[in-house]
């Protein structure tokens, strides 16, 4: 249980996607406008994220990892199909973000509206690609974990964006010089609240996965020296 | 005052509209109503809520920070003293102290002014009062040893991306005066962390401790509590290890050590210990609370909550008591580092804060809560009031929406029904 809490706070503050990472800054800029919309395209990220995870974690785990199609007979044990990771972590983001289209379209048109071209766009979402990626990067051990990563990352970026839509609410009556109204001031707004997440980085919160991160560190030191 | 009075007249006619120096209008105006009471009031700016001129306000705040000033001044000749081991009279101490300070104090006004007066002019905004009070702020929570370029550049900074380039005084979303430290505080991790930087010229040959006399460091006590969390925490492990005797009397050694120089409550409430040059004394600031809240100038509520967050933060930690660290009482955590100077201070800042009486509570609330929160989780900063109050500054615009919106639903329920 406490492992699970340590992933979901972790993904939200620490490994941030937007702070930590800047991943899927495309929609985060340009559906923060109001805070109305930014709030649906963050709870449509959420939603998201929190399917395409686990069901990519799934298909990792029964099908693409070396050795993981073991359960077909002893002779698919050699079997490596971490090349398709991409294409297949792709095809079901995109089939979710189909889902989250019809949804939206039939409960709340004016939301649909307001997404505009944002809403489908969410499929090369690289926060959402890249949660997947992390996912298999950071090796979890059960379903049950990558869903509460999958969560976590969607509720960080959801908290990011729905702070900058505030915050843009508010400054739209500052006497922004012409040249950054718009996207230049929005981007130096994101990196002054990427200072104050700063305070998060380096928490060290009880890591039961210690070993494995130092093993990854070394086996990339290798590779270093091996390409030298 | 009639000398001033008859060289702004004079030279008046030359700056307003008409005149040869028209778009140096801002500059003059500065001076203008920086000395004596204008005749019209503030009429830019998002946290405008009153009829009198910014100045008047802003000066206030400059009266409300002086006693944690010239303690500091006093505070930076005393460490100093102490750690050369020389004993000198009272006026000698605040004297080194106040001649150390003012360079910085002087730097942070000429270099922040005239970036504020040459935005002034080229924009044709009035130059609000704000730097006077964040000019003062900046050299007050850096450590006293911080190169004055470094502090330049923070300034610089602070002013350009902080503040003008959402277009002045009022507009800005993240305290200047703090954006200035954390910006030093990241660009120059080395110079403003660590235990030897907030003593003015130490002594410099062989390490600290040789040099120090008994139970002396430049560590702040909140880094000292943190190392001391530490070394327990090694020592646990040794004794479950079965690490040779050596090593354990090693670590007890070093955990006598740095317990002997934890400061009495009395000492640390006074201000008597290191830390950042105003920050120290909770006994000033206190003072400087009365002005603020009296005049109104600072609001209570804030105050009260990033207090109250604060201790409840501390108490829970008391409660769950897993690292020494957590089991530091919760009062400790109020008087300790710039807790105190950053509730008084820094989250009051009406421009950053939030603006509704009930964001107020939550965002103060929330700063405490944090502020104690990144003291005892992040070993990379055991002081968590900057950073607190930098990320309730993001989140204050969310709450004040949310809380607006609630109002407007509350009234247009009471409309209709």
């Amino acid at each position: 249980m406490q492992d699970l809490a340590n992933i979901f706070i972790k993904s939200i503050f620490i490994d941030n996607m937007v702070f930590a990472y800047f991943l899927g800054m495309c929609s985060y800029l340009a559906v923060s406008k109001t805070v109305k919309t930014s709030i649906g395209l963050g709870l449509a990220v959420v939603f998201v994220l929190g399917i395409t995870v686990p069901v990519n974690y799934l298909l990792e785990n029964y099908i693409l990892k070396e050795g993981a199609l073991v359960w077909l007979g002893d002779s698919f044990k050699e079997v490596d199909l971490s090349f398709l990771s991409f294409i297949l972590f792709i095809a079901v983001i995109a089939s979710m973000v189909q889902l989250v289209e019809m949804i939206v379209e039939k409960f709340s048109p004016g939301l649909y509206s307001s997404l505009g071209i944002f809403l489908p766009l969410i499929a090369v979402n690289c926060a959402i690609l890249g949660a997947s990626l992390f996912m298999q990067e950071r090796d979890y051990s059960t379903i049950v974990e990558a869903t509460v990563f999958g969560l976590g990352s969607g509720v960080g970026w959801f908290l990011a964006i729905v702070g900058i839509a505030a915050i843009r609410e508010k400054i739209r009556y500052s006497n922004v010089p012409p040249a950054l109204r718009g996207l230049g001031i929005t981007f130096i707004i994101t990196g002054l609240m990427g200072i104050a997440f700063m305070s998060f980085m380096g928490i060290q919160l009880e890591d039961s996965k210690k070993t494995v991160t130092t093993e990854v560190v070394v086996s990339f030191d290798n590779n270093k020296t091996e390409i030298n | 005052m009639k000398l001033f009075r008859n060289i702004l007249n004079t030279a008046k006619p030359h700056f307003i509209e008409g005149g040869k120096l028209e778009k140096m209008f801002p500059a003059f105006d500065a001076f203008e109503t920086f000395l004596f009471v204008p005749d019209h009031t503030t009429n830019s700016g998002s946290h405008i809520r009153d009829a009198i001129d910014l100045k008047r306000t802003m000066m206030m705040v400059i009266i409300a920070l002086l006693p944690a000033l010239l303690f500091g001044m006093w505070n930076i000749g005393n460490n100093h003293f102490i750690a050369n081991e020389e004993s000198v009279s009272f006026m000698e101490t605040f004297l080194y102290g106040a001649i150390k300070m003012l360079p910085s104090i002087l730097v942070s006004y000429i270099v922040g002014l005239s970036v504020e007066f040459a935005f002034a002019i080229f924009r044709g905004h009035q130059v609000n009062e704000g730097y006077l009070v964040t000019g003062l702020l900046i050299p007050m929570i850096m450590p006293i040893s911080t190169p004055l370029w470094m502090l330049a550049i923070s300034v610089i900074f602070a002013v350009v991306i902080g503040k003008e380039v959402f277009g002045g005084t009022g507009m800005n979303i993240l305290n200047p005066a703090l954006t200035a430290r954390a910006f030093a505080f990241f660009a120059y991790p080395a110079h403003l962390s660590g235990d030897k930087i907030w003593i003015a010229d130490q002594p410099v040959n062989g390490t600290v401790t040789d040099v120090f006399p008994d139970g002396y460091s430049g560590a702040t006590p909140l880094a000292d509590y943190y190392s001391l969390s530490v070394e327990k925490g090694k020592l646990a492990s040794a004794v479950i290890q079965e690490k040779s005797e050596k090593t354990i009397t090693a670590i007890n050694e070093k955990i006598e050590v740095i317990e002997s120089r934890i400061p009495e409550l009395s000492e640390s409430f006074f201000g008597f210990i290191s830390g950042s040059c105003s920050e120290t004394s909770t006994f000033a600031i206190l003072i400087g609370l009365i002005i603020l809240v009296v005049t109104g100038v600072g609001s209570w509520r804030t105050i009260v909550a990033v207090f109250f967050g604060g201790y409840f933060m501390g108490l829970l930690f008391n409660l769950w008591g897993a690292t020494d660290f957590m089991t530091l009482p919760a009062y400790e955590h109020l008087i300790l580092g710039g807790f105190a100077f950053g509730a008084v201070f820094m989250a009051t800042d009406p421009v950053t804060a939030s603006q509704t009486n009930k964001g107020k509570i939550i965002v103060g609330s929330l700063i405490g809560i944090f502020a104690v929160l990144i003291r005892v989780f992040n070993p990379a900063y055991p002081e968590g009031m900057m950073l607190a109050i930098l990320l309730m500054n993001v989140f204050a615009p969310l709450v004040d929406h949310y809380i607006v919106e609630s109002n407007i639903k509350r009234r247009l329920k009471r409309v209709k029904s």
